[in-house]
């Protein structure tokens, strides 16, 4: 298990280098200048902008201004500074992660509970009519698209019934962050009811259940330790990969509901070409993505005894 | 030989129709993988019907004018945000209302459809092409190759998808339908070269791949003929249920301002502007919405019929 763990965290390094270099080159080969950006129509004399270039360090080589960039990073986790504004970008991703942090958790929680409730109802009947209820059910959410569903929510409950309001608030509590919540959870939702249903179908015949049951244990217990812990894994995989997506997919999400997250973070970036901050995002994001998929694989042995790392 | 083949049809048409007439039915050969599929998607509900929504949606794409005489582009601002009161107006030009600058909304729904349909499929194709590829070497060579695509598809895998298309949208200042499927084909691929790489080895050991192999059979035929065949199913599971999410993400690219603009006319580009009049007019969101999620469920649709058929243990 250790030799496991080590050889995942020595290949997780290549993929760390490659796609922070792969978002760094695409962010960078964009048209437009930041500098530039700061003096709006008026234009501004070479003089000065080869001066404040030269202080951000954009006049230096790709290779070499990727290298400074990371390296802040791994050695001194600094991420740099803002162009427009001058804040630490540490200070930027401190006040938009928490919030992106605290939407995601509870999109996750509304998938992991109603997804899987969902799901074991179903594969326990599939072919059954809660079985083909939830296919339809899921199937709906599934097409239809996030921001779609983001203005109806918003429609129905914030300008018909009142219930909540329409934009979240700058320092918003848990109770705003619901309705996002429900919103950006709502397509994984669906998918993780697919997959339980699915895993729980086609386990259900498997002999160690059928063993299970031979032996005259309660439903409670064949249900719950043998069938589950085995149906588990797809929708584990799934839920892995999805953290990084529920904190990168909060863009749509985000705008709808008017919340100063992650998302709004990336929009602006990238409308201003501030290129460090918006790489400092996604690094972030491809941390947090490679962790999960580590705990996800670290997971397998826990739920199938049959799984042995070497 | 011909006694073989009669019992073996015999006992076919008993499992599957054991009252119908021997002589009435055709000789049926034993079938293949694809024509087990193929004869079981004909009975599944979920493939008509969705086959039917996507033959009239490539029809309306295709024939944009055979549904509609008005002009997607004219705008007559006497009509500007009216919707249509009377009942009984099916078949007017303008039965769904008017947008913020007159131009009739059901015009616009049909003259849409084109943009989004090219968009998917065109990506759809680009990536199971690249996919498909990348991931036959991939799971076939194995070793040294394998881990070196491996690396590069986790490279791509790692960056958020809608976030990545953003910043290669970016890039382009004059946006057109094929830049749309330049950025979304660009980190699409990665899905569908792991699928095929875990298709690939699996499929490889399978016994009649060592025959071919030890009967002499050289590196491209076994690969094209052999393991591409049976390593396909799943990549076109995943490639049909793909393409309606493509439709979606062309959809919120534009929505999110970055995708195509006007004067270009798709559902994302008009449920954008709907979006900005949600609280005066709601019936410019609400139409090409549903057309947008219609058209999804659609191809979903199709590639659970087709999961379904290809993977009879799913059931």
């Amino acid at each position: 298990m250790g030799r496991y763990v080590a050889r995942r965290l020595l290949q997780m390094i290549p993929v760390f280098f490659g796609t922070t270099l792969l978002i760094f080159l695409m962010v960078y080969s964009l048209p437009g200048d930041p500098v530039a950006g700061l003096f709006g129509d008026k234009g501004v004399d070479p003089a000065t902008l080869a001066k404040l270039r030269h202080e951000h360090g954009l006049d230096l080589p790709l290779y070499q201004q990727y290298w400074n960039y990371i390296s802040n990073i791994l050695f001194h986790f600094d991420f740099g500074q803002q162009i427009r504004s001058g804040r630490e970008i540490t200070d930027v991703l401190g006040d938009a992660f928490p919030v992106t942090g605290r939407i995601a958790l509870l999109a996750f929680v509304i998938e992991l509970v109603l997804g899987l409730g969902l799901g074991i109802a179903a594969g326990l009947k599939a072919g059954k009519l809660v079985d083909n209820l939830v296919l339809i059910l899921t199937l709906l959410i599934i097409s239809v698209p996030v921001f779609v569903l983001g203005f109806v929510i918003k429609t129905v409950f914030a300008f018909q019934l009142g219930w909540i309001t329409p934009n979240v608030s700058n320092y918003p509590t848990w109770d705003e962050l619901l309705a996002p919540a429900v919103v950006l959870g709502s397509l994984s939702l669906a998918y993780v009811a697919r997959l339980t249903r699915t895993s729980i179908a086609e386990n259900l015949r498997a002999d160690y259940v059928r063993t299970a049951v031979a032996k005259g244990l309660p439903k409670r217990r064949v249900i719950g330790v043998h069938l589950m812990r085995n149906s588990l894994i797809p929708v584990a995989t799934f839920l892995g990969t999805d953290i990084g997506a529920l904190m990168g997919g909060a863009v749509v999400t985000e705008r709808i509901f008017n919340v100063k997250g992650v998302g709004g973070l990336i929009y602006d970036s990238l409308a201003r070409r501030e290129g460090a901050t918006l790489v400092g995002v996604v690094t972030i994001l491809v941390v947090v993505y490679l962790l999960a998929s580590l705990l996800v694989d670290l997971l397998y042995a826990v739920l199938d005894p049959r799984i042995r790392y070497a | 030989m011909p006694d073989m083949t009669k019992t073996e049809t015999a006992t076919a048409e008993e499992n599957s129709a054991p009252v119908a007439p021997v002589a009435a039915q055709k000789p049926e050969k034993a079938r293949s993988l694809w024509g087990d599929a193929w004869a079981d998607l004909r009975r599944n509900p979920y493939f008509l019907v969705s086959s039917v929504l996507i033959f009239f949606l490539l029809l309306i794409a295709v024939f944009p004018s055979l549904f509609t005489s008005a002009d997607p582009t004219k705008g007559d601002l006497v009509n500007h945000f009216l919707q249509k009161p009377e009942l009984g107006s099916i078949g007017s030009p303008d039965w769904l209302g008017w947008d913020g600058q007159g131009r009739s909304v059901y015009a616009r729904l049909i003259y849409g459809t084109r943009a989004s349909l090219i968009v998917a499929v065109c990506v759809t194709l680009i990536v199971t092409l690249v996919g498909g590829l990348t991931g036959m070497i991939s799971g076939y060579f194995g070793g040294l190759t394998d881990a070196i695509i491996s690396r590069i598809t986790d490279v791509f895998f790692g960056i958020p998808f809608l976030l990545g298309s953003m910043v290669v949208l970016q890039a382009f200042t004059n946006r057109t339908v094929w830049t749309v499927v330049f950025a979304l084909a660009f980190l699409g691929w990665t899905q569908i070269t792991r699928v095929m790489r875990g298709a690939v080895i699996t499929v490889k050991q399978a016994d009649y791949v060592h025959a071919a192999k030890a009967l002499g059979a050289g590196t491209p035929r076994i690969m094209l003929r052999h393991i591409l065949p049976n390593a396909m199913a799943p990549v076109i599971v995943v490639s049909t249920i793909a393409l309606g999410g493509y439709i979606a993400a062309e959809a919120t690219l534009s929505y999110l301002g970055l995708g195509l603009a006007s004067p270009s006319i798709s559902w994302g580009v008009d449920i954008s502007a709907g979006s900005d009049q949600i609280r005066v007019a709601k019936h410019i969101l609400i139409y090409p919405s549903i057309m947008l999620s219609i058209t999804v469920l659609a191809f979903i649709m199709l590639g659970e019929a087709v999961r379904n058929a290809l993977d009879p243990k799913l059931r």
